[in-house]
């Protein structure tokens, strides 16, 4: 039977994009200039841990789903050139990048029930753009399977899957019946670049579109939040820069100076 | 029945700070009746602290899976927590615990987690706002809770607790409910090392990329050790191996609010600031000063740690005697 992995890979904004460059006007985020959208970085880890159990398996297949809007075919192409097999696209205006998780677990969900024969889902422990870490957690809930999060390496084996998951002090390992949702961490490792096989077979493939009528969503999703505002948050530091003749000069400045307000 | 439910944990046989920090926030935004649920072998005696800090009601679990901290055994014991309580209110805290719990519990409950919150208060038509930082940092977002049940996390540490009171009186309540089982925890290893707990020291002297390599942060052990801290570590050094995972301050580490935090070769990024930025006062050392820290410090010194650090040290050396 061949195994069949989903991932799970959100796009979104470039978490490294400069502070100048990050605009939050109108309860939105945008940035200035053209500044490409990624890969979720926590979602190529989950790339990467599908294709280390692909190669430990054999005979498995990974499929990657992502959901939005609009996609930068380049970028979210990016997982088919460092090897999954397909890519289906959930795209739909409904399907608006928000806070509220709510649409995207509706839309995951019913995605992995229309390919029928999942055994894995790995996401990523967070997308790096609401931080909201628990889109995987609805989708597992919403399918009735067991799961388990912030994984650092993840095998399957005789329909279990085990995770080694990162602690704050240590990690545990943890198995769960398959089929199974579970969350993957940098902690994992860096992920593999695309070769140039990769790159060149990744382009050639027109990603499967499914839309709301697709995934018979229609007026399922009621929204859980309403956004009431976004902005920027207020700094209200004052710095005082510390400088001498030397940087030695200025260490021991430091010292003298954080004696004097009482900090040390 | 009460109007807030707040998910609890128990450690070291009293209520998690994490827990007091939750009814705090409860009964200041004017909630009403506060249940906590407490799983754990010692909840019978943690419940009066829990009390004390607050709860009119306190559910607890003082064996099974739940007790013993099983995520599966949580979300249903939570579950039925909801329905006993008739809370309207849901909120729990991001700990390793929380962070599974909290959502999966949401989604149970046909809502949405406002997951990492800084803030929460309830709007004249009762609903609940939940405040909380995104983007790593670099927004801030409000959200009104639109289900008939409204669930939150808070971030351990934006909220004090309240003045225990011991004269308050509460009622305990063991909790019945069915647990589910299926992810098992077969091994756990803890890696905690020596000294003090990076959550609870006083000063923390953390790393980043800058550094270059692992040795260095010799330096800055033997610094933590001078004003009795710990040393912590960005993302970045963490990833590259130089110190262990639990090492990490930031938005997927921990969170510390020490007294003095003294960050050497770190840039700042928004998800560093995140676990750091409510200490009492922040030093940087980087040696780009257009580096993001330094909008972020409250000292900073431009220049080369390499020069700068030993110098700071033979100094502090000599006014410490
Ligand atoms: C979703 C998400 C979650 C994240 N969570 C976390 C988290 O919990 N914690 C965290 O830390 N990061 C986190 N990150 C990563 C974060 O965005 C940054 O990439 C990371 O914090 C950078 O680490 P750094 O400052 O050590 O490295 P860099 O950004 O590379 O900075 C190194 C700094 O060292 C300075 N430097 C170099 N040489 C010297 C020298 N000789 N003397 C003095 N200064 C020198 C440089 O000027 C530079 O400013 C997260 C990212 C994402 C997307
Ligand atoms: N729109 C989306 N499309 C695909 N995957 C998503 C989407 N939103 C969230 N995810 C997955 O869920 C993980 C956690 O996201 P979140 O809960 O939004 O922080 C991400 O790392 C992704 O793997």
């Amino acid at each position: 039977m061949t195994l069949h992995i989903v991932v799970t890979a959100k796009q979104v904004l470039d978490p490294e994009t400069p502070l100048s460059a990050f605009n939050v006007a109108d309860n939105a985020v945008s940035t200035a200039g053209n500044i490409p959208p990624v890969v979720n970085g926590y979602d190529e880890q989950a790339v990467e841990a599908a294709l280390r159990i692909k190669e430990a398996h054999g005979d498995a297949k990974v499929t990657v789903l992502s959901c939005g809007t609009d996609f930068a075919l380049d970028v979210i192409k990016k997982p088919l050139a460092m090897g999954a097999d397909e890519l289906v696209l959930l795209q739909d205006a409904a399907f608006e990048n928000s806070i509220d998780p709510t649409m995207a677990v509706a839309a995951l969900t019913a995605a992995i029930r229309k390919l029928g024969d999942v055994d894995l889902v790995i996401s990523g422990r967070q997308a790096s753009d609401w931080d909201n870490a628990q889109v995987p957690l609805g989708v597992a809930e919403s399918l009735g399977w067991a799961v388990a999060t912030i994984g650092r390496k993840v095998d399957v084996q005789d329909g279990t899957v085990r995770v080694e998951r990162v602690l704050p002090d240590g990690h545990e390992t943890v198995e769960a019946p398959l089929p199974a949702v579970v969350t993957v961490s940098n902690e994992l490792g860096t992920p593999r670049y695309p070769n140039m096989r990769g790159i060149m077979a990744a382009r050639r493939v027109q990603p499967t579109v499914w839309t709301v009528a697709d995934l018979d969503l229609d007026g399922t999703a009621s929204p859980a939040f309403e956004l009431v505002s976004l902005k920027k948050p207020e700094r209200a530091v004052q710095t005082e820069m510390i400088t001498g003749d030397d940087d030695a000069d200025a260490g021991r400045k430091l010292a003298l100076r954080l004696r004097e307000e009482r900090v040390l | 029945m009460a109007d807030a439910l707040i998910i609890g944990e128990i450690t070291d046989g009293a209520p998690a700070s994490a827990t007091l920090e939750g009814i705090a926030a409860a009964r200041r935004m004017g909630a009403g009746q506060v249940a906590v649920l407490l799983p754990g072998a010692d909840a019978a005696s943690a419940a009066s602290a829990a009390i004390a800090g607050g709860a009119d009601i306190v559910y607890t679990i003082v064996d099974g899976p739940a007790a013993d901290g099983e995520f599966d055994a949580l979300v249903d014991a939570a579950q039925a927590a909801v329905t006993l309580s008739g809370a309207r209110y849901v909120i729990g805290a991001k700990t390793l615990t929380g962070r599974d719990v909290m959502p999966r519990l949401a989604f149970r409950l046909g809502t949405a987690l406002a997951s990492d919150c800084s803030v929460v208060s309830l709007d004249d038509s009762g609903r609940l706002i939940a405040t909380r930082p995104v983007y790593g940092g670099n927004a801030e977002a409000s959200v009104a809770c639109l289900g008939s049940v409204a669930v939150a996390s808070l971030r351990p540490k934006s909220v004090d607790a309240l003045e225990p009171d011991t004269s308050r009186i509460g009622e305990v309540s063991p909790l019945a409910f069915e647990a589910n089982v299926r992810t098992r925890v077969l091994e756990r290893v803890e890696e905690a090392g020596e000294g003090v707990r990076l959550e609870n020291a006083r000063v923390v002297v953390s790393g980043g990329r800058g550094l270059g390599g692992p040795e260095p942060f010799d330096s800055l052990r033997e610094l933590a050790n001078m004003l009795g801290g710990a040393v912590g570590a960005s993302r970045a050094a963490c990833d590259a191996g130089w110190v262990p995972s639990g090492y990490q301050v930031g938005l997927t580490g921990k969170t510390v609010t020490p007294d003095l935090y003294i960050a050497v070769g770190i840039s700042g990024a928004s998800q560093h600031m995140a676990g750091c930025s409510n200490s009492r006062t922040l030093v940087a050392i980087n040696k780009d000063a257009g580096a993001n820290i330094f909008k972020e410090a409250r000292f900073g010194v431009a220049g080369d740690w390499q020069k700068v650090l030993p110098a700071f040290m033979e100094q502090l050396h000599e006014l410490m005697g």
